[in-house]
């Protein structure tokens, strides 16, 4: 029997020094962000400098506009930062629109029900402890279940999001104001009680700052805490974890209470600090995005500021593009949709080395056979 | 009094765009695709049937429709649509290798923005008053029911009063049940899903079934999208119309246990649990209507966790589910 060669070798990777393993991705976001300007170049028939300057302009045009680009940043980012101390661990937790968005009900709670009754400073923080509170419950209750049980994470934590929904839509129409508009208005609007203080007389400075410091800090608790190094050994291996005596379901607890809390705290700044009202979209499928952010960077703290970044951009520019050429608001999700799959396709080639049969040599072939097949590369942390 | 007469058959439409999505999302995940795009592939199917039909119904300028065309050329569109989609997911997974809870989340937003998108538009291109396209000619043809004469005896009302894609989804549903127990394929299909190492051993194409049934799931589930817009909104298309339905689809295939033919009671049950709130007598307390709507999802979870508490194998999800395959890992 005669045997060919197959057409391509596909094999794994060593390991690629990050500065490549960026340009890589840094292409894929490049031809991305072409095919997008191609798309809208065809539905708005202007030229790709327009569509890009167009884009730009919606996300730092004026003042205002860079303020609302970091508020966005801050909250995408504070909710990708949530969710990805769950993620290094593979606890694939798709289930932090409801953790923020419990967070969010436990914070107007608070602020409808004790609103005026103790002082400005207490209720923020009795707000703040509910929310976090809130979180870590609906963060540890799966994670109680996948560590006894094995149950299904991801489907478990879709499930939670819309009972925190109905949850949120239930007390909606309890606290309703006025009775029969469905909605629950400006909590507090006279007397600001629960608001968090602005400061600088910038009214999103206070979140982007607490974002910031967020940042530094799960970037520390990764990457140099021993809770972060139990965490990337039950990811890379539960049976290793085991082996070295990490106590595997103790370790998958408190990340998701952690994960969760940090959720709940999402919930009280959006609450608080931001919209200072309730309803069921509050946060607007961001929890589902911040899957996306935080695996795009690597679950890297540090990159995950970017990989935001791309994306807020992206759909305020999108935005702003629809609005002045009278396209549909969903043109943001398209294209949204469209630079994620160039980044997730893109992953392949960080990841996998892709040889072409050479035509001629068949010879050289069969003598040098194949370099031997690299053994699922490990992470220098568990060594 | 609880109507049951009027009840069921509501149940019923509530449920078949379910039981499409949830016997798409079986197929699929038996492969060991976990595949979260299903909402978003769901979407696509009914925008692309819209726009066919819309393009169709334009082009006869008022004639009356010829009823094949009304009828295959949603058809054709929407399977055409959700299969680019599965596709695009096996391109990304199987090819790729990409993280498939990535994948689906990034396609479920793509989906659902291409169906708000292309609606947007077509409402538009269409200059109606109000924000949705109403598409009532081809409708018809979906809507049409095999009780012909109107004797609205309580058998007819309650089982002979669907348009033919409800009763397209309960044959899919036993095929799908049938292929997946108790042929060739399906034995395979299975292997695949379970331990795809062991079935590129026995000399299965591993790449070829992942493809081929994520691709089938997809083009099943877009037709609940269909049979969504067609029959039961009565070919009005009107943005985000479509809700959360192709989450709950997901949600079904873990109820159902990764079951096709328990699904088309299970859909009906969803169905039923999910308008059960307009039956229930709350006089003026509205807020405990929110509260039955949790319904589905709360059952769900109870299933989940009882699936994983008494731990029979034959109950649990294929072993791979979410991971994908390369042939020289170990």
């Amino acid at each position: 029997m005669k045997h060919k060669e197959p057409l391509i070798y596909i094999s794994k990777r060593e390991s690629l020094p990050w500065q490549k393993s960026w340009m890589i991705r840094g292409i894929a976001i490049m031809l991305a962000l072409v095919f997008c300007g191609v798309i809208t170049m065809l539905l708005t028939k202007l030229n790709p400098i327009e569509v890009f300057s167009t884009l730009f302009y919606g996300a730092f045009g004026t003042p205002r506009k860079c303020w609302v680009t970091g508020q966005k940043l801050a909250i995408l980012l504070g909710i990708s930062l949530a969710i990805t101390p769950a993620f290094k661990m593979r606890f694939w937790n798709i289930g932090a629109e409801g953790q923020v968005l419990i967070g969010c009900l436990a914070c107007a709670a608070c602020m409808i029900t004790l609103g005026n009754k103790v002082s400005n400073g207490l209720l923020i923080l009795i707000s703040l402890a509910a929310s976090l509170a809130a979180g870590a419950i609906w963060g540890f209750l799966p994670a109680f279940f996948k560590a006894r049980w094995e149950t299904n994470e991801t489907l478990f934590t879709l499930m939670m999001n819309y009972i925190a929904m109905q949850l949120a839509a239930y007390f909606i129409i309890v606290w309703e104001v006025p009775k029969g508009s469905g909605t629950v208005g400006v909590i507090n609007d006279q007397t600001e009680a629960g608001w968090l203080p602005m400061i600088g007389g910038k009214r999103y400075l206070l979140i982007i700052l607490l974002i910031a410091l967020l940042t530094v800090v799960m970037y520390i608790y990764l990457q140099y805490s021993k809770h972060g190094y139990e965490i990337s050994v039950v990811g890379e291996s539960r049976r290793t974890a085991s082996y070295a005596g990490i106590k595997v379901d103790r370790v998958i607890i408190r990340t998701m209470v952690l994960s969760g809390a940090i959720c709940g705290l999402m919930g009280f700044l959006l609450v608080s600090g931001n919209d200072h009202t309730l309803t069921t979209t509050l946060v607007e499928g961001r929890g589902f995005t911040a899957v996306m952010v935080s695996w795009l960077a690597k679950f890297n703290p540090i990159f995950m500021v970017f990989t935001s970044l791309l994306l807020v951009v992206m759909k305020l520019g999108a935005t702003e593009i629809s609005s002045t050429f009278g396209l549909n608001d969903s043109f943001a999700d398209i294209l949204t949709g469209i630079i994620l799959f160039f980044i997730i396709g893109s992953d392949f080639f960080t990841t996998y080395q892709i040889r072409f049969r050479r035509p001629h040599d068949k010879r050289t072939a069969k003598a040098e056979p194949l370099q031997p097949i690299p053994q699922s590369e490990p992470q220098k942390e568990v060594q | 009094m609880f109507d049951f007469v009027s009840f069921f058959p509501r149940a019923v439409a509530q449920g078949i765009p379910l039981l499409y999505g949830s016997t798409g999302e079986i197929l699929t995940e038996k492969s060991g695709n976990l595949n979260l795009g299903i909402p978003g592939i769901m979407y696509v199917g009914a925008i692309s049937g819209v726009i066919g039909s819309f393009f169709y119904e334009q082009s006869m300028a008022g004639q009356p429709l010829v009823p094949f065309w009304a009828i295959a050329i949603p058809m054709v569109c929407s399977l055409l649509g959700s299969l680019l989609m599965g596709l695009l997911y096996c391109f990304l997974t199987v090819t790729l290798r990409a993280n498939q809870n990535v994948t689906g989340l990034a396609m479920t937003t793509f989906g659902v923005g291409f169906g708000n998108f292309f609606g947007g538009s077509l409402i538009k291109l269409a200059h109606s008053d109000v924000p949705s396209v109403a598409l009532p000619a081809t409708s018809a043809f979906f809507n049409r029911t095999p009780s012909v004469k109107e004797q609205l005896s309580a058998f007819s009302s309650l089982f002979l009063h669907y348009g033919f894609l409800a009763y397209l989804a309960i044959v899919v549903a036993l095929v799908a049940s049938y292929i997946l127990i108790h042929t060739r394929v399906g034995l395979h299909l299975r292997s695949v899903g379970e331990s795809p190492s062991t079935a590129d051993a026995a000399g299965i194409n591993v790449t070829r079934y992942k493809y081929l049934s994520t691709c089938a799931g997809s083009m099943i589930a877009g037709l609940g999208g269909l049979y969504y817009v067609m029959d039961y909104a009565n070919g009005i298309w009107s943005n985000n119309a479509f809700g959360d339905r192709g989450w709950l689809a997901i949600a079904l295939v873990i109820f159902t246990i990764w079951r096709p033919a328990v699904s088309i009671p299970a859909s009906i049950l969803f169905g039923g649990l999910y308008i059960l709130y307009i039956y229930i007598p709350t006089g003026t307390e509205m807020q405990y209507k929110e509260l039955y709507k949790m319904l589905p999802y709360v059952i769900t979870l109870i299933v989940l966790i009882i699936v994983s508490l008494r731990k029979k194998r034959e109950d649990q999800p294929p072993a791979s589910l979410g991971l994908s395959y390369f042939r020289e890992e170990r």
